[in-house]
């Protein structure tokens, strides 16, 4: 009972993860119709403003290390932590969730500026073509980050205060034992907020229902006299700094490295089709879905019936919605069927 | 006239067996002509020209062929340790696997088209590769990858020869697979690689692998069947991945998980992109670039570009040296990158439309050049 509970809370966390990536994804398709191979880059980058934030608070100063009295001793001091002493110390520890701050501004610049610069002259082109391009950019964004934060992963820890683990068990009445690390905790609840966010924004706003408008029918809402490649302009936008913070909030997770998103791209992929592409609640359940199987699957009782099943559960899932039902599990009738 | 000889397959096979085997000669002024790269450049050209057959031809774009290429070496590794240090039966068993499992993958990708089937085909690509990096470890020996040892049974070679001391290295009835042999073995299988391309794109098969590509529905309605001729073109370049992953186990026998990534398919892809694709030299040129130019830009490093660049003012040097440092050695992923997209934007047709727009441009030039030498002569 315990194990299986302890399963569910990791394939949702998981899942929330999978669906925030998805729904990027799913929105540049189901807007632009642009296949957006460098969607994993724009994860690896919002987890690399996580690092960033880290890196730009903890600059400092080479000071003379005064603990140490018989011999000349030096250690780097941060400037906050000189000027501001502990609360300098707590900006410090608390870098990932402050990181957020950076990672809105600059990945809506990434995404406004990739769009204008590169995916608009693809509109046309072919869905090969635009997989080819944005598998280039993949590459690129990739390589300048590797060129300038080097090679290996780099650390990006949680909060103190929120480094260790929930126990709850004691929370729910289950085995006392039962804990569970407090930042995935966190990021499930911040999944669902920024998920619910999005959809709140599209349902309820006039630039929502615009876009919304703009994915049923582009040319019909262009001919009502609305600029819908202004919008979705925006959109991608969105979706960028959507990606971004599930990067930035996943730092503490996984440490970033600069290839991380290759992985999350093919993942990215899966999650969308199993949803059906461009549908934007499909991409969601789809996550939590995927996320939960997962987990399931790499219980130690499922992997001695079927070994190795959890390495290719989710990869098996969508081979079988491709082949059986090539729209997802709520794609619209009609998109992208063949 | 040297239009119509060019037609002409058998010269065309002239000239290319005459340029590949003399490649050590004509490529040794550039510094490419040590045995290493022109392995590699082989190997990789027989990958491309295979996957050229599938994507060029068909239009069908695989993220998913480096997993063939794995299994040819995985194959190639096997054969070398349980049955015999030759060469041949590796290649054969290699090339066999390789279709089998593109049989396989093919008939299930193949299903859907577009975006649907490079997805599928990433999807196999990842299942492989993270089951040879887990489940399968006991035939791939997951992370440390496949080796030769000397506990190996090599059933046939233990009835014909003594093992001798130390690790046995690959041979084709006794002539070692190493440095310019070795070359030149890959070079053969190039070369009769690169004949059965010729042979399909100019057969009644690639034209219709070529009909598909430019449109599918039209061919579904006249009644013809395009799954039978997909799945052919697909199992023939996995057969060719499987090929190039066997040379590989020849030239280095080991075989790892990591030759089967999604972006060891990806490399692939810029190689057949890079040269142009759906040409017949097109991926060689692609491969040949990369690698090369690989090779060159990875052993670069601060203090080479500083003699490189010495000839200019200090400061103006040193800002050269720091920029460009950026995209030399590790950073060499990156001017491959910036290239790649370049060419998919500005070239999508490869160096090979590259090369036929100077050609035709310079046509023209002279053309021009005639009619304006040719006008005052009318007007006399």
């Amino acid at each position: 009972m315990d194990a299986i509970f302890i399963q569910i809370l990791n394939g949702l966390d998981k899942g929330g993860a999978y669906a925030l990536i998805a729904l990027g994804l799913t929105l540049v398709f189901g807007t632009l119709g642009v296949v957006n191979f460098a969607h994993g880059a724009l994860f690896m980058l919002g987890a690399f403003c996580a690092v960033t934030t880290q890196k730009l608070l903890t600059i400092s100063k080479h000071v003379q290390d005064t603990s140490i009295t018989f011999f000349d001793a030096y250690k780097d001091q941060p400037y906050l932590e000189i000027w501001w002493g502990d609360f300098g110390r707590t900006i410090i520890d608390w870098s990932v969730p402050l990181s957020i701050l950076l990672t809105i501004p600059a990945m809506l610049l990434i995404g406004l500026s990739m769009e204008r610069g590169l995916i608009r002259h693809f509109y046309k082109r072919s869905h090969a073509e635009q997989i080819l391009m944005t598998f280039g950019l993949a590459i690129v964004l990739q390589e300048i980050i590797r060129s300038i934060f080097g090679a290996n992963p780099i650390p990006t820890p949680a909060p103190d205060i929120i480094a260790g683990s929930a126990p709850i068990g004691a929370l729910f009445g289950l085995d006392e034992a039962l804990v569970y690390p407090w930042w995935r905790l966190i990021y499930l609840l911040f999944s669902i907020i920024t998920v619910s966010g999005v959809f709140a924004f599209l349902q309820l706003t006039t630039f929502g229902m615009v876009v919304r408008a703009g994915m049923h029918d582009r040319e019909t809402v262009g001919l009502l006299g609305i600029n819908v490649e202004r919008r979705f302009t925006v959109v991608f936008g969105l979706a960028a700094v959507v990606t971004g913070l599930a990067g930035a909030m996943y730092a503490p997770i996984l440490s970033p490295d600069y290839h991380m998103g290759m992985d999350f791209l093919v993942l990215s992929f899966i999650v969308v089709v199993v949803g059906g592409m461009g549908s934007l609640r499909g991409a969601v359940a789809a996550g939590f879905l995927l996320g939960l199987l997962q987990s399931f699957a790499s219980m130690n009782e499922v992997k001695t019936i079927i070994p190795g099943i959890d390495q290719i559960i989710i990869y098996l899932v969508a081979v079988v919605i491709i082949l059986v039902r090539p729209r997802g599990l709520m794609g619209r009738k009609g998109v992208m069927e063949d | 006239m040297s239009k119509t000889l060019l037609r002409n397959d058998w010269v065309v096979m002239a000239l290319f067996t005459a340029a590949v085997l003399s490649m050590p000669l004509w490529l040794a002024p550039i510094g490419a002509g040590y045995p290493d790269l022109l392995q590699k450049f082989a190997i990789f050209g027989l990958f491309a020209i295979g996957y050229n057959i599938l994507f060029g031809l068909t239009g069908y774009l695989s993220f998913g062929h480096a997993v063939f290429l794995g299994v040819g070496s995985y194959t190639a590794v096997w054969s070398f340790k349980l049955l015999t240090m030759n060469v041949l039966p590796a290649v054969l068993f290699s090339v066999l696997m390789g279709g089998l499992f593109a049989v396989i993958i093919g008939y299930l990708s193949l299903r859907r088209s577009g975006i649907y089937f490079s997805i599928l085909t990433l999807a196999f690509a990842q299942m492989s590769y993270n089951m040879a990096y887990s489940v399968l470890t006991p035939i791939t020996n997951g992370e440390t990858g496949l080796q030769l040892a000397k506990s190996d049974p090599r059933v046939i070679d233990a009835l014909f020869i003594e093992a001798g001391e130390g690790l046995p290295s690959t041979d084709l009835f006794g002539m070692q697979m190493s440095g310019y042999p070795g070359f030149y073995f890959c070079a053969v299988l190039l070369i009769i690689g690169f004949f059965i391309s010729l042979r399909i794109f100019r057969s009644p098969f690639g034209l219709k692998l070529l009909a598909i590509k430019s449109n599918q529905t039209r061919m579904l309605y006249t009644g013809f069947n395009t799954r039978p001729y997909l799945l052919t073109a697909f199992v023939i370049s996995g057969m060719y991945a499987g090929l190039a992953g066997a040379l590989m186990a020849v030239t280095d026998p080991l075989a790892g998980a990591e030759r089967m990534q999604w972006t060891a398919s990806g490399e692939v892809v810029l190689m057949t992109i890079l040269g142009g694709v759906g040409t017949l030299i097109g991926p060689l040129l692609g491969v040949g670039v990369i690698k090369y130019f690989e090779n060159i830009f990875s052993a670069l490093n601060v203090d080479t570009l500083h003699q490189i660049f010495s000839f200019l003012p200090d400061w103006l040097e040193n800002v050269v040296v720091w920029i460009s440092s950026h995209f030399v050695g590790e950073g060499w992923h990156l001017t491959l990158g910036l290239l790649f997209m370049v060419i998919v934007i500005f070239l999508p047709g490869g160096l090979m439309e590259g090369f036929q727009r100077i050609g035709s441009a310079l046509r023209n030039l002279f053309k021009r050049s005639e009619a304006v030498a040719a006008q005052p002569s009318e007007k006399e």
